[in-house]
């Protein structure tokens, strides 16, 4: 009955994932929504990754690195950002509301920022509903 | 001398300039058909039909080349016979390899698409709303029918089994030699590959800064249009600031856009290893900006990026059709 949106993370191994790790430790609460997906980097994310977990259904696709100054290549996460931020308004020109992708940069030490972007973010999906081709799949298996 | 080798072309959802960049060998096409009989060429240059190509035996045809993407019924019914009939298949040009520029059609819908073609241009006068429909009855006993319309465009190997494929738009004369070189001297790639010769248009190109010892890459702070000014003819595209994709597609144009002045689009399709042509553009452009103001210039000289990066190759995209 109620809608629990599937969020695909894509977490950088230096920051977000250790940030994910932290709010585990520190008994955060937040809502069981998102597969995190540990990178190398935030630069490591090919826009095609984004892309291809929409087209399999993903209701929000969550992209989180280190802040501007910390990436562990130095300008990993600048590469990340032009390319989220075209990636965002070309999701939004095939039709996908572009509040499906977010963009985070939350530290290792952000434990409690992970859980609230994972809450925010979550509440936000559940007001979209699901992703839009999932409906029309089931439209025709219907 | 053996036996020629049977060749068939076929036209689907495209313009013939595919068809015309055969024609365009011009005598040394005369010269290939001392090895090539052309046993089918429609709808465009033979007095065939269709049902000519129905009633061949299976296989008949050694080489057959379709052009154009699928967006009809019809086409999807001739692509399929083609395959039946042909041993091999070439996805020749990028309509039929990718979609072509005509695959921008699937960011509309076809009410859009519909008014915008037969009602709403300055030079259409259609006051009673007449639409193209699958049926007519004309005088009361003449029904006619037409192709209906499928809900997006195709790529031709959404279709069917393609064994080659041959990117531009259209393909470069010399390239099609090329390519008709291999197939009479019978050394064709393995199938399933691009014919090409495998470079991106950078390495053709002559401004490519690398080789020209004109520094590497710049980052740019301002995005620009060709309406925006003339680029110096000697210097790369992407250090002026105007958007290239030579990095990332196939150059067996010779670089044809870059020796006119104009930014590569992408009509030769992906070099090898990319499977989603417009992501890939995405990322490329992505990596020559310099600053968030970069990115916001960009986004706001072209309104549309969906149509921007996918120029040519949206139906073969990840997302192959606006939601
Ligand atoms: S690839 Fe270009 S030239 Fe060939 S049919 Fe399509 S639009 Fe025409
Ligand atoms: S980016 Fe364009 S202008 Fe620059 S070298 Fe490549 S093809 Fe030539
Ligand atoms: S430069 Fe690019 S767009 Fe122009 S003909 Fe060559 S591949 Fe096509
Ligand atoms: S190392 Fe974390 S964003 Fe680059």
């Amino acid at each position: 009955m109620s809608f629990s949106p599937n969020i695909v993370g894509f977490a950088c191994q230096w920051c977000t994932y250790a940030g994910a790790d932290l709010a585990g430790n520190l008994r955060c609460k937040y809502p069981p929504t998102v597969k995190l997906i540990k990178v190398p980097c935030s630069g490591r994310v090919k826009p095609e990754y984004v892309l291809q977990a929409l087209a399999q259904g993903a209701d929000g696709v969550l992209v989180g690195g280190c802040h501007f100054g910390d990436c562990h290549y130095k300008d990993g996460n600048y590469k990340t950002k032009h390319r989220m931020d075209l990636l965002t308004k070309l999701i939004a020109d095939m039709g996908f509301d572009p509040r499906r992708l977010r963009l985070e940069w939350i530290s290792g030490a952000e434990g409690q920022k992970f859980a609230k972007v994972i809450t925010e973010f979550t509440e936000e999906l559940i007001a979209l509903g699901p992703n839009p081709l999932k409906k029309e799949e089931e439209l025709i298996n219907e | 001398m053996s036996e020629k080798i049977k060749v068939g072309f076929l036209l689907l959802g495209g313009c013939a300039g595919c068809e015309m960049a055969v024609v365009d060998l011009s005598e040394k096409l005369v010269d290939a058909l001392a090895h090539l009989e052309v046993v089918f060429w429609a709808p465009t240059v033979a007095d065939v039909k269709y049902h000519d190509l129905e009633a061949m035996d299976d296989g008949y045809i050694d080489v057959a080349f379709i052009d154009g993407m699928i967006r009809l019924d019809e086409h999807i019914h001739m692509a399929k016979v083609m395959r039946k009939k042909a041993k091999t298949l070439i996805a020749f040009g990028v309509c039929a390899a990718l979609g072509g520029t005509a695959g921008m059609g699937s960011l509309h819908t076809k009410e859009e698409l519909f008014s915008k073609a037969f009602k709403n241009t300055p030079t259409t006068d259609n006051p009673d709303n007449i639409y193209p429909s699958p049926h007519c009855l004309v005088d009361g006993k003449y029904d006619l029918t037409l192709p209906t319309y499928e809900d997006k465009v195709r790529t031709l190997n959404q279709i069917v089994d393609v064994d080659y494929y041959i990117g531009g738009c259209p393909p470069h004369h010399s390239h099609v030699e090329i390519a008709i070189g291999a197939l009479v001297s019978n050394q064709l790639p393995p199938k399933g590959s691009w014919i090409t010769n495998g470079k991106a248009v950078c390495d053709v190109c002559k401004r490519n800064p690398t080789r020209n010892g004109n520094g590497g890459r710049i980052m740019v702070d301002k995005v620009l249009r060709m309406v925006d000014g003339v680029p110096d003819e000697n210097v790369c595209l992407l250090q002026q600031g105007y958007l290239c994709f030579g990095p990332i597609t196939q150059g067996d144009c010779g670089g044809s856009c870059l020796n006119v002045n104009i930014p590569c689009r992408g009509c030769g399709g992906p070099i090898p290893g990319n499977e989603d042509y417009g992501a890939q553009a995405l990322t490329s452009i992505a990596s020559i900006l310099g600053s968030e103001d970069a990115t916001a210039s960009l986004m706001e000289k072209y309104p549309n990026l969906a149509k921007f990066f996918y120029r040519y190759a949206l139906p073969s995209g990840t997302l192959p059709r606006k939601m």
